[in-house]
């Protein structure tokens, strides 16, 4: 029992519906999925198919139609919005393609975001934190830039770092390389990669890139709104 | 610094147009506001602030007497009677001034009372003559009621004070008769001649009391109006001036005299005061109103540009609630320091205007464009714009609350 892997994220049954009256579009027809802590999972398939939605939809920053969603074992999917709010903090971190800096301030800054909100961190401990996250995506000399001195390829690393500065069990990364070249997409799903490994997190991207799928642990393709 | 605030500022200052654009409007709102209601103000209060120093807070004058209902003529059950409506008979003057002195001191908001004795004489000098209003008063119990020591512009108040048959006369008689301090001359009265000397010159400002009003010692009037006891109104001064209304009414029913407040004697100036001052008000208004518009504009902007920045607060566990004290953060910094600066741009405005010279004669005398400093009118500015802040914040902000990340990020925020 005590080797078995933990579930960090699982859902059953998932319908999403986009658009409104005669555009109203089913989008997710009733996806299950699950993913276990310290494994990466990619989620490929053609554009328009689902994948970021039920990205959107596994992270809580959306609300399905149909099926549930749970978070360490905890029941997600019909909660308030504060609670999914509170776990969105605490269990998930997020890396999206266009990297989302707040670009008005510093990598150090930026990585001490979610820190701060979460409040579990002295100032000191915050700082020592994001100095030393900053560090293993080998921007500790930048941490005082803004984002708008920063390439896009330091922006995701920056991205990455304050995706895991809470230390969350999960990590859904949207495109993550969508944005970059080849040399940089290579560098920053390897540093995702291996520092979800290390701290034993679950790791679900979204990729359009074959190359990075297959380097995944697991490889689920979508059609149409379904697994195949 | 909560992390709310820290986020509220950068995003304020890395939008410099947007924070000018704002920060503008209030200068502007809190500025005018404060300039429109000094300036306005300013001459109501040197008008106010000369009656009060020429004719006091409270006259009184005339005894109350209710009238009878009907008399029956030549006895009991005579079948005849006479009818009267029913109301109150005015006696004119005061009978006995002393008496009614001691009962007016004993209103708590009563500083001073000066009895006055008033008639219509012939003044005379050697040049010319023209008719006048004698007042005799006690000089002492005058002054506690009004700003005639101030007044005093050629001449000497103690003079008067120690001079047989001196007068206190005013700028615009002076002028007339062409008389001077230490000058003599006649005042007539039912064919009546006594001599006087001038002992000095006053100037209220006010047209009407100048040219026609001379002060003379109590007793001199009494022998020139053959009225050895009496007096013609009782002038009251109070700590509490606009009390005043109140305080005659009390005094009208207890002491059964007629007492008019100086709200109620100047009705008419007042009047034309208030409609200026809400004409000023209206146009205030108009661009407050504007300005608040134009915030609220600003604002909702500024919301607009940062929706993706909203969608990485909420990504990473910030509430709706805190996203929106961000921006309602954002509106309090731009209140804080546009307040500020209004205000300090409202001082020299109002400074520079109290400097702009426009001669004044008649209703009083001013050389200067009036203006009125009062912490009141600063802090009314300040309330007024963080009533049209609030106003104008309040909806880009619970627009941005609710804002949901995910339909942001995939790009169908509404």
């Amino acid at each position: 029992m005590a080797n078995e892997p933990k579930i960090a994220l699982r859902c059953d049954k998932l319908h999403r519906y986009l658009g409104q009256a005669e555009g109203r579009v089913h989008v997710l027809r009733g996806v299950s999925f699950e993913a276990q802590a310290g494994s990466v999972y990619a989620i490929v398939g053609p554009s328009g198919c689902g994948k970021s939605t039920l990205l959107y939809l596994l992270g809580l920053l959306d609300q399905p139609d149909g099926g549930e969603i749970w978070i360490n074992g905890r029941l997600m999917s019909n909660s308030e919005d504060s609670v999914r709010t509170a776990a969105r903090g605490e269990h998930i971190g997020f890396v999206f393609q266009f990297h989302f800096l707040m670009l008005e301030f510093t990598a150090m800054e930026n990585v001490m975001m979610p820190m701060r909100k979460l409040g579990k961190l002295s100032p000191i401990q915050m700082e020592e934190r994001a100095t030393q996250l900053l560090d293993s995506v080998g921007l500790v000399d930048k941490r005082h830039r803004l984002g708008t001195h920063l390439s896009g390829g330091e922006q995701q690393r920056v991205a990455i770092a304050r995706a895991l500065a809470n230390q969350p069990t999960i990590i859904l990364a949207d495109e993550p390389t969508g944005n970059l070249d080849v040399k940089n997409a290579a560098i920053v799903f390897d540093l995702l990669t291996s520092l979800a490994k290390d701290n034993g997190q679950a790791v679900v991207l979204v990729t359009h890139n074959p190359d990075i799928a297959h380097r995944c642990d697991f490889t689920r393709p979508m059609r149409d709104g379904l697994f195949v | 610094m909560s992390q709310n605030f820290r986020i509220a500022f950068r995003f304020l200052t890395a939008k410099k147009r947007a924070m000018v654009m704002s920060l503008s409007c209030i200068i502007l709102g809190v500025g005018l506001f404060i300039v429109t209601q000094a300036a306005t103000s300013g001459f109501q209060e040197f008008f106010i602030k000369v009656i009060l120093g020429t004719n006091g807070a409270i006259l009184i004058q005339d005894k109350l007497q209710a009238t009878m209902r009907s008399i029956e003529v030549s006895g009991y059950n005579s079948g005849v009677e006479i009818r009267q409506k029913e109301g109150q008979k005015y006696i004119e003057g005061i009978e006995y001034p002393a008496l009614l002195t001691a009962g007016v001191k004993s209103f708590h908001n009563v500083k001073g009372v000066s009895a006055v004795l008033r008639g219509t004489v012939v003044m005379r000098s050697s040049f010319r003559e023209q008719s006048a209003q004698a007042y005799g008063i006690v000089i002492e119990d005058h002054l506690s009621v009004s700003d005639l020591a101030s007044q005093i512009v050629q001449g000497s108040l103690e003079d008067f004070k120690v001079q047989e048959g001196g007068a206190l006369i005013g700028r615009v008689i002076a002028d007339k008769l062409q008389l001077d301090p230490g000058d003599s001359f006649e005042i007539e009265n039912k064919g009546e001649i006594h001599h006087f000397k001038v002992s000095g010159i006053y100037q209220t400002g006010v047209g009407d009391i100048d040219s026609v009003r001379v002060y003379i010692q109590m007793d001199q009037a009494r022998a020139l109006f053959k009225k050895p006891t009496g007096a013609t109104y009782l002038q009251v001064s109070l700590f509490d001036r606009n009390r005043a209304l109140e305080d005659a009414a009390e005094m009208s029913t207890s002491l059964a005299h007629k007492a008019d407040a100086w709200q109620e004697r100047e009705k008419s100036w007042l009047g034309v005061f208030r409609a200026f001052r809400v004409a000023t008000a209206i146009t205030v208004s108009v661009f407050t109103l504007i300005a608040g518009l134009a915030m609220f504009n600003t604002l909702a902007m500024i919301v607009l540009e940062k929706t993706k920045e909203i969608a990485i607060l909420r990504s990473m566990g910030y509430t709706r609630q805190d996203i929106s004290r961000i921006f309602l953060w954002q509106a309090v910094i731009v209140l804080a320091i546009g307040s500020a600066i209004g205000c300090g741009i409202g001082a020299l405005i109002t400074y520079g205007i109290s400097q702009y010279p426009l001669p004044i004669t008649g209703i009083f005398t001013t050389h200067k464009f009036l203006v009125q400093w009062s912490k009141w009118h600063y802090l009314e500015a300040v309330v007024t714009a963080v009533l049209m802040v609030m106003a104008a914040s309040l909806i880009p902000s619970r627009r941005a609350a609710r804002l949901e990340p995910g339909d942001i990020i995939r790009g169908t925020a509404q």
